[in-house]
């Protein structure tokens, strides 16, 4: 469905150092029961966010004032596991709008480009020095911009150059959908079918 | 002429286009859908105003979140009975075949779809849930999707994916005594790691895969994803053919002919170039059991759990969480390590040959005090196929508990949950945290294995009991 356009992001991020970050620990599977999607950004790494009491944790990042911001930054491997959307749908819901790693799993990748969510992979050491650069000062920002298809941390004024193909980086610059693509040659795809 | 693997000649045949600088329109072949990942999705195609473009191709069952006891009745959770619900309403209103709740052919998705002939060599085949990769058993290509593919595959029949690099993986030689194909796939995974595989799309060969049956076949395939690849996929061969022949959705008469004729193509070809290769021996592969957080935290019983030694950074504090989540400590023996809970089922291991083994093993013994046994089949057919086979007598004397089919403490969306702290050895194929509940501790492993836990009430090498 819709989602927000995306262009050029600058924000502060909320760093996840954790490597093999599955989806099971973003959304757990008993919360996977809605038939809507709504609601999903508040079980947002539920196990780790709150305690079996349903009470925060005072030692995760997402209970911790100091940090916030539309980019999560998290270690690699980032989203292994199920091909669960609902992954990409709280992360979404819960406000981010790009993750950056230096390692994505395959179906979460997809997912995230399909629902407006950018994921960008960047170099081990330079996820390293983001991680160092926030730990220093938390109001560090990072500034992501699609078409030039470039991360930069504004502190250190380092930047990168991330992966995309063109087609999905048009799809996220208007924030159009693969079904929109799909109806368009639907009458190719009736003969393709008829052929086999 | 071109040499082509088999991944290649079965992507090749299913592209519609090509979008330039983008993804492939990829064609799906069959789709399977659950109550989990479907609902949204039927939703979202509602609210933009289309149909399912070729309803034929979709097949349904309920499974994720369904009770394992009582199937008869009323769903208990609220939520569960919605998605259930919802999933009959959509299948009824959109013409897709449905096989319900205590219906002949209810089970597992990855269960059912060969177990009923709809899963066949060459095709393609996607779901909404990441073990998928099972149906590669039989030569298809097959993976897991999110939902808004769900959608795309409703509504068009296709998905945009970009093509996959490929890796074969082969294993030759003759594998121990006691040494199933869920040792063979965990030995894999902890050689290539949980991400290693990212990317690509495998292919399994060698002579210890060949002589593999269709159920142990399924098994490796399932844990594909384990690795990071999207799926795998193995060459079809008269084991195959042997399966699928009488099988209710298989070709019948001249159209089995042709298939077959078809069938016997799909291999790749000798001199087809992969993008990356490993090479096992058989014999190097021993019962394996997984300590940590991750399907490739693996190592063989007999080993010890890893040391910290050449780790660093986050890569060490990471190890750390997994075995402080464990309850192990670096460096010591997995095996004598006290278990609570035995699992015997899911799309991994929930076949009849499973059970089989299990019966076998445990036939004349008791189980440990300490543990508490579950065996979920994967479909009703395996139930029903137990139960005429003596299996579930023989289970339940060792003090196996029998429940009915799903995916049950695999996931724990329902109430088969392993409670917190408790250790569970699972035939089941992911050991993340809180996978089995919220706080349970997940050791993976073959049938074999678990059948061994279940009688010593520890960590135990099948070979020594």
């Amino acid at each position: 469905m819709a989602y927000d356009k995306f262009n050029i992001l600058k924000s502060t991020v909320v760093p996840l150092p954790t490597e093999n970050v599955d989806t099971d620990q973003i959304i757990p599977a008993r919360f996977l029961k809605a038939t809507e999607r709504e609601g999903f950004g508040d079980n947002l790494f539920r196990d780790w966010r709150y305690d079996s009491e349903g009470n925060p944790k005072a030692d995760f990042v997402l209970n911790d004032a100091t940090y916030s911001g539309k980019v999560l930054v998290a270690g690699k491997n980032f989203g292994s596991g199920s091909s669960r959307e609902h992954a990409a749908w709280a992360i979404y819901d819960y406000g981010f709008r790009c993750v950056v790693s230096s390692f994505f799993a395959d179906i979460f990748k997809n997912n995230s480009l399909n629902i407006g969510i950018l994921p960008v992979t960047v170099t081990p050491e330079f996820l390293d020095e983001i991680f160092a650069e926030v730990e220093k000062d938390p109001s560090t920002e990072v500034e992501v911009d699609i078409s030039t298809q470039t991360i930069t941390l504004l502190s250190t004024g380092r930047s990168e150059s991330f992966d995309i193909n063109s087609y999905k980086k048009e799809n996220m610059k208007n924030g159009f959908d693969d079904i929109d693509y799909l109806l368009n040659i639907k009458e190719d795809i009736v003969a393709f079918e008829a052929s086999k | 002429m071109e040499k082509k693997t088999l991944f290649d000649k079965v992507w090749d045949a299913h592209v519609v286009k090509s979008v330039p600088d983008g993804p492939d329109v990829f064609f799906i072949d069959k789709h399977f859908i659950h109550e989990v990942t479907s609902p949204v999705a039927f939703l979202n195609l509602e609210k933009r105003g289309n149909k399912v473009l070729f309803p034929e191709r979709t097949v349904a069952t309920p499974d994720h979140n369904v009770p394992t006891i009582d199937q008869d009745k009323t769903i208990k959770d609220k939520l569960s009975r919605m998605q259930v619900e919802k999933l009959r309403e959509n299948c009824k209103k959109y013409g897709i075949e449905l096989h319900d709740l205590g219906t002949d052919h209810h089970g597992i998705v990855h269960v059912i779809g060969p177990e009923l002939g709809i899963t066949q060599p060459g095709m393609t085949i996607v779901c909404g849930d990441s073990h998928t990769s099972t149906h590669g058993a039989f030569g298809a290509i097959a993976f897991g999707i999110g939902t808004s593919e769900v959608e795309m595959v409703f509504a068009s029949q296709c998905i945009m994916q970009s093509k996959p690099k490929r890796m074969r993986i082969t294993v030759d030689g003759e594998l121990h005594k006691g040494v199933t194909s869920k040792d063979i796939i965990l030995y894999i995974i902890s050689k290539i790691s949980a991400s290693g595989g990212t990317g690509y799309f495998i292919e399994y060969a060698g002579s210890a895969i060949q002589s593999l049956s269709m159920e142990a076949r399924m098994t490796i395939c399932n844990m594909s994803i384990e690795m990071g690849a999207r799926g795998g996929l193995i060459a079809p061969d008269e084991t195959t053919f042997n399966y699928l022949k009488g099988k209710e959705h298989a070709p019948k008469g001249e159209d089995w002919d042709k298939a077959l004729a078809y069938w016997k193509t799909l291999k790749t070809d000798e001199g087809a170039e992969f993008d990356i290769e490993y090479a096992y021996d058989a014999a190097d592969i021993e019962p394996m059991i997984t300590y940590g957080t991750n399907p490739g935290m693996g190592i063989k019983i007999k080993d010890n759990i890893p040391t910290t030694e050449g780790m660093e950074g986050s890569n060490k504090k990471s190890y750390i969480k997994s075995l402080d989540y464990m309850g192990f400590a670096p460096g010591e023996p997995i095996k004598g390590k006290k278990i609570d809970y035995v699992f015997v089922g899911s799309c991994t291991n929930g076949r009849i040959e499973d059970i089989r083994a299990v019966a076998e093993f445990v036939k004349g013994k008791k189980k440990a005090d300490n543990i508490t046994a579950w065996i979920v089949p994967g479909s009703r057919e395996v139930e029903k196929q137990a139960i005429a086979e003596g299996l579930v007598d023989v289970l339940e004397e060792a003090g196996f508990k029998l429940r009915q089919p799903g995916c049950s403490a695999c996931l724990a969306m329902n109430d088969d949950k392993i409670p917190a702290g408790k250790y569970a050895v699972s035939t089941s194929n992911r050991n993340f945290e809180g996978r089995q509940g919220p706080g349970a501790r997940t050791l993976l492993a073959s049938p074999l294995t678990v059948a061994a836990v279940a009688i010593t009430g520890e960590v135990t090498d099948p070979r020594e009991v």
